[in-house]
């Protein structure tokens, strides 16, 4: 991992530690809302672990890992030193003060705002500097990958950008762009108000500005398990990527579709027009097509795998596969996980069906189940594949890590189908508790017990995880061979001009954000009737 | 630019442009035909239009004219306590020398600023009525009544009073399915809300007339019917409940 291994395994370290910490707090919120628990005594409580929760989860946990996999596919692909490593320090440390401020400004009880921020709830101004740290830590990322891409262009003319460095890349400057609606919102309408200097602020604006960040930065967390599937999943089940220019096509596609969607989130906000939520929901079902490539390419990458194994029959190759290889197994469970959430997703993005499972579980059940499903299962992968590059040590337990996928895959099924079905009953989500007893509310009792299982099931895999690395650290020092992504099928020397750059896919994501946000960002923030008093949570008591 | 470039934005264009004509012309008019194109492509955006628009319907009702905000009271200095003290003379017959009150009327020492201001203001309009406050109030200006919420805030609290045992259920949780919010989380014990009122240690007595005149609506000037929509789903055990935990040991 050439100057960068000390770098990712802290990332790794820093993230895995949030995660777990996350983790926990997901079980006891699970115990304490079910009817295993009576009610919880200080609603707020509930609230405050669901921030904290939320925040370590979607902010921390992801941008770190992001990050870590991006410095090592960074030196891995390019092939040489970590340019501005000195930079890469300080980012992290900015990343890590700012989770600490948000963390401690949470745990303290001043900013049980949900991490989705909620104006005109307003907590304290440190939460949400936390929360900025994060975010100007990750950009540092963001322009040390362009430039040691610029570096490698400089010394390397006219050669094909590595497959996963382009990735990489691609899911760099999609998180710059996409951070810019949260961090507008901070700046401009939030830390004034948290600071005192004003008392109103513009919520639907707000709510506008956040969706903005609130979409696509689910496909920065997806990025990872997205360059996975790519790039580590064939080369370690023993085959081939069937296409590397599908590749680069669907990552282009989503750093032009991922962004101008997000208002499929405020179909129930009446701020915004009809016909804008029409043209979201349009953009929105144009991410189905990249996804839909990549689940073809990754499925006909394997099938190719299988049958260069000797797999046999239309069917019959699916035998062929190597099952007890953690990769292969991790990648079918998240296969099946992105299925199901992203036909779920398909309801969610359509303007008129959204309002039969709105503010429901249903809602809770679909990101957990793409987010901590499809997308971390794969997060796990990346860490055990490059474990031993990192520690120089081998993973000895593999069967360990089959026990660790497959509680992870059963644990989040059982855990996120229930609120599925809970929501279409009419279970709203975020509700520190509820009265099971009444008529109307007990069928949702079953449901909730069950999910306690699956999140106990989780949770007991991702104290496993941290088990089976932790112990990667202790086992007897090996060679390891220099990092290997997978090779295409057909390995070209050049790649078409389009997807070997970022210029034409960034004009058009910044084009389609100016058509599907200029307007109704333009319009709220000139009209100043729309504000309201801010309420400040966590003051005294 | 290369093929896949151009190409790439033409699709994107198209997209675009059927997107456009989708949500902006074809369904508005199909909702409305009789919406001119024009009209149609404003409503689609999203341009705020006049709607619904009559003429304000009056309540029956007086209600508070109080808007509260967080500059409601502005900053309140020695010079405005020290006025205060003095025209709290005439209100410690009933809400004692202290500010604690051994006449069943409610205590003032320690209570929030706004809320004494907004109900000052309120028997004063009218919003609020009571044989012996609406007379009294009736003759203070707006900054005497600043003056006094900010002496009675600067009060110490009652000392002896602490609440008893663990707060009943409708302080904790409230009623979830009958809609009614858990007193704690505006008026003590978990959080407070602007110009709700500080319970603990008052009187007893008081605490329940209050709540049964705002089941029976004899006391309207709770903004957006708020408190009058708490009572009206709880029950008279709750109530009682509610007036006996906040009270606490405070006599």
């Amino acid at each position: 991992m050439f100057n960068a291994r000390r770098l990712i395994l802290a990332h790794f370290w820093i993230a895995i530690a949030a995660f777990l910490g996350a983790l926990i707090l997901g079980e006891w919120q699970m115990i304490v809302r079910s009817p295993l628990h009576a009610w919880v005594d200080n609603p707020e409580h509930y609230y405050r672990s669901l921030t904290a929760h939320g925040s370590a989860m979607g902010y921390v946990f992801p941008t770190l890992i992001a990050m870590g996999f991006g410095y090592a596919i960074s030196v891995s692909a390019l092939k040489r030193n970590l340019l501005g490593l000195r930079w890469a320090w300080v980012a992290l440390a900015l990343v890590v003060v700012g989770a600490l401020a948000a963390m401690i400004t949470v745990g303290l009880g001043r900013a049980s705002v949900l991490y989705t921020f909620y104006p005109p709830l307003v907590g304290h101004a440190f939460y949400y500097l936390g929360i900025v740290l994060v975010v100007v830590g990750s950009w540092v990322w963001v322009v040390l990958l362009s430039l040691n891409l610029r570096a490698w262009r400089k010394e390397h003319p006219g050669v094909k950008v590595p497959l996963a460095m382009f990735a990489n890349v691609a899911g760099a400057y999609l998180w710059a762009w996409t951070a810019v609606g949260a961090a507008l919102e901070i700046l401009l309408q939030i830390l004034p108000v948290a600071f005192g200097w004003k008392t109103t602020i513009d919520a639907g604006l707000a709510r506008v500005l956040f969706s903005w960040t609130l979409h696509a930065i689910v496909y920065f967390w997806l990025m990872p398990a997205y360059i996975a599937y790519y790039t580590i999943v064939p080369r370690a089940i023993g085959g081939r990527l069937y296409s590397d220019t599908m590749a680069r096509f669907s990552f282009a596609l989503f750093l032009v579709f991922a962004m101008p969607i997000g208002v499929h989130h405020l179909f129930a906000d009446p701020m915004v027009g009809s016909g804008i939520k029409v043209m979201h929901t349009i953009f929105t079902g144009m991410v189905a097509v990249p996804t839909f490539l990549t689940v073809f390419t990754i499925c006909a990458s394997v099938e190719l795998a299988a049958r260069m194994r000797g797999g046999r029959g239309i069917i019959g190759w699916l035998g062929a596969l190597p099952w007890k290889n953690p990769a292969m197994l991790a990648v079918a469970f998240s296969f099946v996980m992105l299925g199901l959430g992203g036909a779920g997703g398909l309801i969610n993005m359509s303007y008129q069906l959204d309002s039969t499972v709105h503010n429901t579980q249903w809602i809770t059940g679909h990101f957990h189940l793409i987010f901590a499903g499809a997308i971390v299962i794969m997060y796990f992968v990346i860490a055990y594949d490059l474990w031993p590059q990192l520690t120089g040590r081998a993973l000895q337990s593999l069967s360990l890590m089959r026990l660790q996928l497959w509680l992870w895959f059963l644990g989040m099924m059982i855990l996120t189908l229930p609120w599925h079905l809970s929501g279409l009953l009419g279970m709203p989500r975020r509700m520190a508790y509820f009265d099971y007893t009444h008529v109307a509310t007990s069928p949702y009792a079953w449901t909730v017990i069950v999910s306690v299982l699956g999140g106990a099931m989780v949770l007991i895999s991702g104290v496993l995880f941290v088990a089976i690395l932790a112990k990667g650290h202790r086992t007897e020092r090996v060679g390891v061979e220099p990092y290997r992504f997978s090779v295409a099928l057909h390995e070209h020397a050049t790649a078409p001009r389009a997807l070997n750059g970022f210029a034409v896919w960034i004009a058009l994501m910044v084009a389609l954000t100016l058509v599907n946000y200029g307007f109704p960002i333009w319009q709220l923030s000139r009209i100043e009737s729309t504000s309201v008093p801010a309420i400040y949570v966590g003051g005294d008591q | 630019m290369s093929r896949i470039g151009v190409w790439g934005v033409l699709a994107t264009l198209a997209l675009v442009l059927l997107g456009g004509f989708l949500g902006f012309v074809w369904l508005p008019q199909s909702q409305d035909p009789s919406l001119s194109p024009f009209a149609a492509w404003c409503s689609a955006l999203g341009v705020p239009r006049t709607w619904l628009a009559s003429a304000s319907i009056r309540p029956e009702v007086p209600t508070s004219e109080v808007l509260l905000t967080h500059e409601l009271l502005g900053v309140q200095d020695d010079s405005d306590r020290g006025h205060g003290a003095t025209l709290a003379l005439r209100c410690s017959m009933c809400h004692g020398p202290t500010g604690i009150s051994y006449a069943d009327s409610p205590n003032l020492a320690g209570q929030y600023a706004a809320v004494i201001y907004k109900q000052l203001h309120d028997y004063r309009s009218g919003a609020r009525s009571s044989p012996i406050m609406t007379p009294m109030a009736r003759t203070l200006s707006d900054l005497e009544m600043r003056q006094l919420s900010a002496y009675y805030a600067g009060l110490s609290k009652p000392a002896g009073s602490t609440l008893i045992g663990n707060a009943p259920a409708i302080i904790r949780w409230g009623a979830p399915m009958r809609n009614v919010a858990p007193c704690g989380s505006c008026h003590g014990d978990i959080d407070h809300t602007m110009a709700s009122p500080w319970l603990k240690g008052e009187p007893q007595n008081y605490l329940r007339a209050q709540l049964m005149a705002f089941a029976s609506g004899a006391r309207t000037n709770d903004i957006n019917g708020q408190m009058r929509a708490m009572v009206q789903g709880m029950t008279p055990a709750e109530i009682e409940a509610a007036a006996r935990y906040y009270a606490g040991d405070a006599k």
